[in-house]
């Protein structure tokens, strides 16, 4: 299938996955378009990191389909059989979406500016000379130029996270995802990593954020997804869903995060 | 002092035979450990299981054993059987022996690197070989230096087994002039041969940790 301009960045449809006995996902459905920022919240266990971990492909479903920009990655037969395309073609396909983890997973034995540009030069071959000063940039941008030699140990936990994400958008991904970016945080290291994030979002960048930041949501996001048990329960634009959640189960967890 | 002198010239060509061995086996072992460690963790289950088998037959059985065996009955196993020059015959010995015990710590550092290493190289679109050799390896190298440097140093001492082949290794030099001039003198140079050979791989062995203590985990 030829992407057009109208494929949705992310269609994920009818989404299972399952660790052995336990059903995390149980046909998970998701569109996003272009430059949306989508929150997923929910409790702990309900399948909010597994769901984002199957769509660039750190796990492999059970049944569905996810097709990035119009691109097919997973399909299902009628007859219930799930089928990827060959692998090379997964990876170029996961490559269009950067992710950012909670552990941050920077190399410890690399500096900040060897962190940024290692995937750009052994992944896409670029020239040491065209990619660090784009390095210097994101930097720049995300207030950490002054770090570009120091090694990872040496940075906060929020400088760490704020490195991650320049280091995701050197691969220059069309889309971002988010793992509890700030749940490894201590509280007053939060903002400053948010603060990046508003910043990605401003200038459009499609994410798919989980998290724990309510008033991130709230104020940062388009629509609001609320998972539970394996399923996405409500979604939402982000007003709507906070001033009138419909569903009991989103209530009560909105009633006990708030 | 003269007398030590005197004694100096074989004692200097053990010493080169010692250290020719020394240097041909990491360069075969190191390689092939790493090869066996790679194997030993990959999804290949029946080769995982093959490697872990040669693995304990190398590190279950004395080395000197494994050095009679492929000298002396290699010969005569079917398919296989050839008759190896003694210098050869030492060095694939000591060569299968400490691959075993490489690829052991290889492995081991390996598996200590964080799942999130890979991830995190993954998502940025690196293959399997590139992730293991610009990502995990560089890391396994600072934890395993240790473990390497002892191996690295046992392995000078152990090269003195090469004497049941007949070969005039530094200690199989001193003992056939102990033997001839009746004194101890000849061992007591060795020994301070082995220990400024051990001493510099020592101190080899910590500058380069040194240099990996520049970033922490
Ligand atoms: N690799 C795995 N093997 C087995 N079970 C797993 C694995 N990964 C996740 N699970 C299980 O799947 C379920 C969903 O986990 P997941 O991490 O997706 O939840 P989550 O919504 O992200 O939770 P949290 O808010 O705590 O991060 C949990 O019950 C978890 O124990
Ligand atoms: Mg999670």
């Amino acid at each position: 299938m030829p992407s057009t301009m109208n494929d949705p960045m992310i269609h994920a449809e009818n989404i299972h996955k399952r660790f052995g006995a336990v059903a995390v996902l149980k046909g998970v459905s998701l569109q996003m378009r272009k430059g949306e920022v989508i929150a997923v919240i929910g409790p702990s266990g309900s399948g909010k990191s597994t769901f984002l971990r199957c769509l660039n492909h750190l796990e492999t479903i059970d049944q569905g389909r996810i097709d990035i920009e119009g691109e097919t990655m997973v399909t299902t037969s009628a007859e219930g059989a799930c089928h990827y395309v060959p692998d090379a073609e997964v990876r170029r396909i996961c490559r269009k979406m950067g992710m950012v983890f909670q552990q941050f997973n920077l190399f410890p034995h690399l500096t900040v500016l060897q962190n940024i540009i290692e995937a750009p030069i052994t992944v896409k071959g670029m020239r040491r000379e065209a990619i660090i000063p784009k390095a210097e940039e994101l930097l720049r941008k995300v207030g950490l130029l002054e770090k570009r030699d120091s090694y990872p140990s040496r940075l906060s936990g929020g400088q760490k996270q704020r490195v991650a994400i320049a280091r995701a958008l050197a691969m220059e991904p069309d889309i971002m995802l988010f793992d509890e970016p700030t749940s490894a945080l201590d509280p007053e290291l939060t903002g400053e990593v948010l603060r990046t994030m508003r910043q990605l979002a401003d200038e459009h960048m499609t994410m798919l954020v989980v998290t724990h930041e309510m008033a991130f949501a709230r104020e940062v996001a388009s629509r609001v997804v609320f998972m539970d048990h394996g399923e996405i329960i409500e979604a939402r634009p982000a007003a709507e869903f906070f001033a009138t959640p419909e569903h009991p189960r989103t209530r009560a967890f909105l009633e006990n995060v708030l | 002092m003269n007398y030590v002198i005197d004694i100096l010239g074989p004692l200097l060509e053990g010493t080169t035979v010692t250290l020719k061995m020394f240097f041909v086996t990491i360069a075969l072992s190191v390689p092939l450990g790493l090869c066996l460690a790679l194997l030993r963790i990959s999804r290949f289950r029946v080769i995982a299981g093959l490697v872990n088998g040669y693995i304990w037959l190398m590190r279950g059985t004395p080395l000197m054993l494994q050095l009679l065996f492929i000298y002396f009955a290699l010969p005569f196993v079917p398919i296989i059987g050839i008759k190896l020059p003694d210098f050869p015959a030492a060095v694939v010995a000591f060569a299968l022996n400490y691959a075993a015990y490489f690829a052991e710590i290889f492995r081991a550092g390996i598996q200590s690197i964080d799942r999130g290493q890979y991830e995190g190289a993954r998502v940025l679109g690196l293959s399997y070989a590139q992730t293991m050799r610009r990502i995990v390896l560089p890391q396994v190298i600072k934890r395993i230096l240790p473990p390497t440097s002892n191996e690295t140093i046992t392995l000078v001492k152990d090269t003195s087994l090469i004497y049941v082949l007949a070969l005039n290794d530094l200690l199989r030099a001193a003992r056939s002039i102990v033997q001839r001039d009746f004194t101890i003198t000849p061992f007591v140079v060795a020994a301070a041969f082995y220990l400024a050979m051990t001493l510099i791989l020592t101190w080899g062995f910590q500058r380069l940790e040194k240099r990996y203590a520049v970033y922490d985990e």
